[in-house]
């Protein structure tokens, strides 16, 4: 049972506007420690809409949702902020640096944040993960000098300072061309493989979704495998 | 919480977009800059106006008013005494100016906690003889070294020294106006009537100047023992005894004591000069008015540049938010870019406001009126910055404080799916 990262169980989501629109249909599954699991779907099949109600980014939902054992529900915007950023990474389609600082800090922020380890600390770690990813040579770099794929490696790395339980990405490769995206497959499969890092990724890339250990594929707000 | 990362932030999104940090920075450095320099230069002007009249105004003045005699006989008789009685054509009764057992009176003052200090002085009307021509005029019999340092005399005798008074027997300071129509020069003699017909001959020593061109037209001063000899009274003759407090706050009330005290009438002088004070307050009003809203003005920029910056870093916000940073936080960072364009701007208005008045400080301000003023006047009071600088801060945080609660409330969802 204490493998269980992640569970979801009979989650519902509805839209309001123009009019009421049910979403997500009664959602239940669990991710364990160490799975890479892809949910894949049709374009507004609800995918993404899942991926933030998992984050609990959106609090607007009808049903459980335990990330590492702990009940989401009823805890408050500031109790939520802190589990997103000790539990969780997030790589969006988009890399979401920030322009303003160097490639290294933005990989240092959120272990800043979290204010675990000393500042010289984190940046060895943030140092650490861009080793990891191949991009050491970029840290002093800032943001916006980077190429589309580094930046993706980049946040890649930022979601992974702090350790996180899970990786949740919505299109990471999205808006990349093909030799990047393979790139950044290849990444998440050695962190999910060597590293043991769970994953869930949101994608609607069917070769990406073939790779991974485990699909969840959904249709009309519903899981159907 | 993490201060140092919040600040870390503030200050890399300040320096990103300093040109438009420095626009706002600027404007809140003027507008502290204008309201220093207004306050300091009215405040200045006020003072200095004031101090025409007030401080040649005794707190209190005990003297012996002409008007008729408040005990009436019918009020003592027994038939109507009680009765509230109406009569017509009543007179001012023929009582002494002099103010009655002066010796006894003063030494009880000048024992009083609350005085600073007291001046007796005779107020003598007479005629200047200038040829066929009599002035109208008045001699104030004074002791000069109290009235000094009391009443700043010595300040006001723009020629000749005041302390010639004392020295040279039969000596009179004149204002500069009378000695302008008399065309006496220090040295001269001029020849006076009394009231009662008498002549006297007094040397002229010094000229004064008050600032007040009718008070100077008529006035003139000469020590006690002069006066009571022209008048030919005794050397305990006084008309009026000036007391300087050391709270002036405590005037009214202390005038009404001394009445009962001893018997005489006492002024105070926010009675004597009540249309100075609020003169002095509208003024001050109309200076605060003006800086403060100087200083909104400058909040409405700090506000707008912060709404700029928020719409600009929607992105930054909710990507920050994704992270694990809370709606506070981003307040925060927020609160402080808004808070550090105060602080700057404010501390640099400050310094330019200092020099702003000390450079109209070295204007020449030269009136034939105010002898001893040369430049224009400014006060340099510690609590204009203060005000100054607490203002800063407290409109940088309200014009900060609805952009940064706009940014707290910012939802990640929303920017990071609208993509």
């Amino acid at each position: 049972m204490s493998d269980i990262i992640l569970e979801a169980r009979g989650i519902c989501k509805y839209f309001y506007d123009p009019v009421k629109v049910k979403v997500l249909n009664e959602i239940n599954f669990s991710i364990n420690k160490g799975d890479f699991v892809a949910v894949t779907g049709k374009s507004g099949c609800g995918k993404s809409t899942l991926l933030y109600i998992l984050s609990t980014m959106d609090t607007d939902y009808e049903g459980e949702l335990l990330i590492d054992g702990e009940l989401m529900k009823g805890k408050k915007e500031k109790q939520l902020a802190r589990i997103r950023n000790e539990k969780i990474g997030f790589v969006f389609q988009f890399h979401y640096l920030l322009n303003e600082f160097s490639v290294l800090k933005n990989v240092m922020l959120p272990g800043l944040k979290l204010g675990k380890y000393s500042d010289t600390e984190v940046a060895d770690r943030a140092m650490e993960k861009l080793k990891m990813l191949g991009i050491e040579n970029l840290g002093m770099k800032k943001a916006n000098q980077l190429s589309g794929g580094e930046k993706q490696r980049v946040a890649i790395a930022r979601a992974l300072i702090n350790d996180p339980l899970i990786i949740m990405g919505d299109e990471p490769t999205g808006n990349l061309d093909k030799k990047n995206s393979e790139i950044v497959f290849d990444i998440f499969k050695e962190l999910a493989e060597r590293y043991k890092q769970t994953l869930l990724i949101v994608t609607h890339d069917q070769g990406f979704a073939a790779n991974t250990h485990r699909i969840i594929e959904m249709e009309d707000g519903k899981i159907i495998k | 919480m993490n201060y140092k990362l919040i600040f870390n932030i503030a200050k890399s999104l300040l320096l990103a977009r300093w040109k438009q940090t420095l626009v706002a920075a600027i404007g809140v450095t003027f507008s502290i800059t204008m309201f220093i320099t207004l306050l300091s230069f009215m405040t200045g002007l006020n003072d200095l106006l004031d101090g025409l009249i007030l401080n040649r105004t005794p707190h209190v003045r005990l003297f012996n008013d002409i008007k008729p005699n408040k005990h009436q006989p019918i009020n003592s008789t027994v038939t109507y005494g009680k009765d509230y009685n109406f009569i017509n054509s009543i007179k001012s009764s023929s009582s002494r100016q002099e103010i009655y057992n002066s010796g006894a009176i003063m030494e009880s003052l000048s024992k009083d906690a609350n005085v600073m200090g007291l001046a007796p002085k005779i107020i003598a009307p007479v005629f200047f003889n200038d040829g066929s021509i009599d002035i109208t005029g008045v001699i104030n019999g004074i002791d000069v070294e109290e009235e000094s340092r009391l009443l700043h005399f010595n300040e006001y005798v723009t020629s000749g020294n005041p302390l010639d008074l004392k020295n040279v027997s039969n000596s009179i300071i004149l204002g500069k106006g009378l000695a302008g129509k008399l065309i006496a020069n220090i040295g001269d003699v001029v020849q006076i009537t009394t009231s009662k017909g008498e002549r006297f001959q007094l040397k002229v020593v010094g000229f004064f100047q008050s600032g007040l061109l009718e008070f100077d037209k008529t006035q003139s001063f000469a020590t006690l023992g002069t006066v009571q000899k022209i008048l030919g009274k005794p050397n305990s003759y006084i008309t009026d005894i000036q007391v300087k407090l050391y709270d002036i706050k405590k005037a009214p009330a202390l005038a009404r004591e001394y009445t009962q005290l001893y018997g005489a009438d006492a002024e105070d002088i926010q009675t004597a000069n009540s249309q100075f004070e609020t003169g002095s307050f509208v003024r001050s009003l109309i200076s605060y008015a003006v800086g403060i809203t100087l200083l909104v003005v400058a909040g409405f920029g700090i506000y707008n540049i912060l709404n700029m910056m928020i719409y600009e870093k929607m992105d930054s916000i909710a990507i920050l938010k994704a992270t694990g940073f809370s709606g506070t936080d981003v307040k925060r960072i927020f609160l402080v870019i808004a808070l550090t364009i105060g602080l700057f701007g404010g501390t640099l208005g400050l310094a330019f406001g200092f020099l702003l008045s000390s450079v109209i400080d070295q204007i020449p301000f030269n009136t034939a009126a105010l002898p001893t003023v040369t430049t224009y006047p400014i006060n340099y009071n510690p609590v204009f910055y203060l005000i100054g600088s607490s203002f800063s801060l407290i409109t940088t945080y309200l014009a900060g404080f609805f952009p940064a609660r706009k940014a707290s409330k910012v939802d990640p969802v929303i920017i990071i799916r609208g993509k």
